[in-house]
């Protein structure tokens, strides 16, 4: 993707201007519309969430190395997982990528100078941090029980915990990624740089654009059911609850209709990321581009129409139940034909061992487990088994912390050196991959296992039986721990004591890596003009 | 029965082999496909290791052929297990006639069981082996979820409405009880017991201990207390409908279309008489909502149940 040569001269005479120093002083952040500073507000507060949800799982993982409820009580541990749910899910998971990553590149990828709505981005920063704030209230003022799924009438009735603070956070940091999509939907219609056709867009704008019709789509739907529990836990309205008249399965369809999709808004992203990073690791042109590309709409859009595979044995209709489990098996599809197409992208590479290319290996594995495990939970026949057991809780833990969390731990190293204009030590890349790697299968390969043997979730006290495979899953979670937070030291180093990132450390493809590092306020010091395609580190020969 | 370190459950229900069957079909399938991934990347790894800074490998655009290949293989297969997985689910799902009936309230935080005898169970459950066994189900309160590990069974307990599970027991021994739905504080404690007995001890079990009155006859007693036969007379001559022989019949409905009398049509009757009211009768039945225990419901139900219809020959 060409771009003038006086940009590669500006970034050899240091300093210059770039979206880092272009105003110092809180003010100049806060009050930021530049898109970068907006995605390095957000690396912060989410990193913060990150940190928050990753110590309730350490209290639920302490409490069950035994059987007996012996560390806290179960009212205490309720409230635990509950919050380790809501938090890792609406506070960490669903913006992880979009709104740091995505934030920072999709303008830049598309060769703009910002989103096509800079206060709108601004603004659903502010909403998510308000958000944040009533959910760290509900917290601290008692926290909830409900689980991340706040299933009726439980929650609208009978809990005795801060339900509606909590519904209420989840409700407005759901408006914060609809703004986030709206922006992403509208800047990647309207403003591709010239020659940045369609399909010269990187695939990680593609993920972001099928993330972002999901986010359109599907969250307004979670907010007015969040409204409607509030309602009848406030009011008494009789939605969900059968002594008010009401159905406590309607509650159950309202949910999934959006969390199935949600599911995919904290997967998709990290596929993007993948793309770019499995190009850059082979520095080869992604293998059947317009099918990786086309996989994620088809994941897109077949998502919204499998969320009734949660409610197999909820006594939903049979016959629905059969219709949501053929297009569940169908998902399985574009699912793997990114594997597949990934794959063959290696094949005949040149494939170099640095952090990037750990974390795509450690991905490959994870997502493989956690995408292969999803064919036992969409058979109906056998659902009826490990529903509600360990096997899912390890199942949707390898997509969202093998996928997402390693897309975005992987996409944050990639991206550190454009971002911050600083190198870390890539030794220490490579050994806190290998370490998250170990020990997330460690902790969470058990509880497959786990759930097979019939431990249900949730469950604070449990029989003797299953305390082994306990505790092998809490020693995985303190090597898991250990490999997040030495990449927290050694980035933060970076940030103060590393060595100037050049402006393409890997030898990438993307407009990002032909800007300086980090990129000038608003990117280009030209619009851009793309004569390329996606990819093209040499000729492409079409087979 | 378990070891101290278990890594699969007992296999004690007539499905239970069936179900593991389709386990380790689709564990077949995922470790293909996993080691045929894991062992080309690797192996391109290694055989494509960056050899120098400059080095740019050919650029391969794609190859249409393997896109379909690779697209149709996984649909095939996944429609093949999706067809395996139905065909059990409904084999699972589907109960046989002859079925002994068991009913199940669950409540925070306990499971109460009755057997059609009278004999009332809490967080036990006493069946005998080699007997389908049907259990109606509803909850007091919250949602909670019936699950027997070891019979591969499991159903959401959903308040307002009747679910329905069954299983036949295989083996002899005592398996867990779950609630599998989160319900609250002591979720975790809303455990038990199944226990599966030889049929004669089965029946001696019935018969020992406090003898409770039958379902059937504590349900005539609520029948007469709420004063329900004073319209619902046994000859068809009261104000509502005689409920001799009504179980398991499909009657016409007033303004038109059909009901099944089953379970939970006469939970509904009873609770919001005027939903569906049967053709030639008014909807002048009070509601009982509030009133009668999902217990007594069910008590009710099995006395209905047990309503024979009148003899052809007394009508001669």
């Amino acid at each position: 993707m060409a771009i003038t040569e006086q940009d590669v001269q500006a970034s050899e005479d240091a300093p210059s201007v770039n979206y880092l120093n272009n105003g110092y002083g809180l003010k100049s952040w806060l009050l930021t519309r530049d898109h970068k500073r907006i995605a390095v507000l957000y690396i912060i507060s989410i990193s913060i969430f990150f940190a928050l949800g990753g110590l309730f799982a350490s209290l639920v993982r302490f409490e069950l190395m035994t059987p007996e409820g012996d560390l806290m009580s179960s009212d205490t541990y309720n409230k635990v997982f509950s919050m380790h749910g809501i938090i890792m899910v609406f506070f960490f998971l669903v913006p992880s990528i979009p709104a740091t990553i995505g934030n920072f590149l999709v303008p830049i990828m598309v060769g703009a100078k910002d989103l096509a709505f800079p206060r709108v981005n601004l603004l659903s920063w502010y909403v998510y941090v308000v958000a944040g704030i009533l959910g760290t209230i509900a917290v601290v003022g008692g926290g909830v029980d409900t689980g991340w799924t706040f299933y009726t009438p439980y929650s609208s009735t009978y809990s005795n915990s801060n339900v509606i603070l909590a519904a209420m956070a989840a409700f407005m940091a759901g408006f914060s990624s609809i703004l986030t999509g709206l922006n992403f939907v509208v800047t990647i219609h309207t403003m591709r740089a010239p020659g940045m056709t369609w399909f010269r867009l990187p695939l990680f704008v593609w993920s972001h654009y099928a993330t972002s019709l999901i986010m359109l789509l599907g969250t307004p739907v979670i907010a007015i059911t969040l409204v409607l529990l509030m309602l009848e836990r406030g009011f008494g309205f009789g939605f969900f609850d059968p002594n008010l008249g009401g159905d406590p399965v309607l509650f159950q369809h309202l949910f999934w209709f959006y969390s199935h999709p949600a599911v995919y808004i904290m997967i998709l992203p990290s596929m993007g990321v993948m793309s770019e990073m499995v190009a850059a690791v082979a520095r080869k042109r992604v293998f059947g581009y317009e099918f990786v590309a086309f996989s994620s709409v088809a994941i897109a859009i077949l998502g919204f129409l499998v969320w009734g595979h949660h409610m197999f044995v909820s006594s939903q209709s049979t016959y629905a139940g059969m219709v949501f489990s053929i297009i569940t098996f169908l998902v399985a599809v574009p699912s793997a034909i990114k594997v597949f197409n990934w794959t063959a992208t290696l094949y005949k590479g040149s494939i170099i061992y640095d952090t990037q290319m750990f974390y795509v290996y450690g991905y490959l594995g994870l997502f493989l487990v956690g995408g292969l495990t999803g064919l036992f939970l969409s058979s109906m026949g056998l659902d009826i088994h490990l529903h509600d057991t360990y096997f899912v809780v390890a199942h949707f833990h390898y997509i969202m912390v093998g996928g997402q969390v390693m897309g975005y731990m992987g996409g944050m190293h990639f991206w550190w050196p454009k971002i911050t204009g600083k190198m870390y030590p890539d030794i220490w890349g490579r050994v806190s991959a290998l370490l998250v790697f170990l020990g997330f299968n460690l902790t969470f390969f058990p509880q497959f296992i786990l759930g097979y043997m019939g431990m249900p979730r949730r469950y604070h006290v449990y029989p003797d039986e299953f305390q082994v495979l306990n505790v092998a899953s809490s020693l995985g979670a303190s090597i898991l721990a250990l490999g997040y937070v030495i990449p927290g030291a050694y980035l933060t180093w970076s940030i103060f004591k590393g060595p100037k990132a050049p402006d393409n450390p890997w030898g990438a493809k993307g407009l990002e890596w032909e800007t300086t590092s980090p990129p000038p306020t608003f990117n280009f010091e030209e619009t851009p003009l793309v004569t390329e395609e996606a990819y093209q580190y040499g000729p492409i020969e079409e087979h | 029965m378990q070891t101290d370190f278990p890594l699969f459950p007992d296999q004690a229900s007539s499905f239970a082999f069936q179900v593991d069957a389709l386990y380790f079909g689709i564990l077949a399938l995922c470790v293909f496909f996993a080691l045929l991934v894991v062992i080309l990347v690797v192996i391109f790894a290694i055989k494509y290791q960056r050899k120098s800074d400059d080095e740019v490998p050919r650029q391969i655009a794609g190859h249409l052929g393997l896109e379909i290949f690779w697209t149709a293989i996984p649909a095939v297969l996944a429609l093949g297990v999706f067809v395996w997985a139905t065909v059990l689910y409904f084999h699972l799902i589907t109960p046989p006639p002859n079925a002994m009936e068991m009913y199940v309230v669950g409540k925070q935080w306990m499971w109460k069981l009755q057997h059609p005898e009278g004999k009332k169970e809490i967080n036990e459950l006493h069946v005998p082996l080699g007997e389908s066994v049907r259990l109606t189900m509803t909850s007091e309160d919250v949602l909670h979820s019936f699950y027997i590990p070891a019979f591969r069974v499991k159903k959401d307990v959903v308040p307002g409405r009747y679910t329905n599970l069954w299983f036949k027991a295989t083996q002899v021994g005592s398996y867990h009880l779950f609630c599998a739905e989160f319900c609250g504080t002591e979720h975790s404690r809303m455990i038990g017991t199944v226990h599966v007995l030889e049929p004669q001890d089965y029946e001696a079990w019935l018969t020992g201990g406090t003898a409770n009155e039958p379902m059937e006859v504590a349900g005539e007693r609520l029948f007469e207390q709420y004063a329900c036969h004073t319209c619902h007379k046994m000859d068809g001559t009261g104000r509502g409908p005689s409920l001799s022989g009504l179980f398991g019949k499909t009657v016409a409905l007033e303004g038109g279309g059909t009901a099944l009398v089953d379970e939970a049509y006469i939970r509904e009757s009873i609770l919001n008489p005027s939903a569906k009211v049967m053709a030639g009768y008014k909807p002048i039945m009070p509601t009982f909502k509030g009133q009668i225990s999902e217990e007594g419901i069910i008590q009710l139900i099995a006395y209905i149940k047990s309503l024979k219809a009148p003899e052809l020959t007394s009508m001669e």
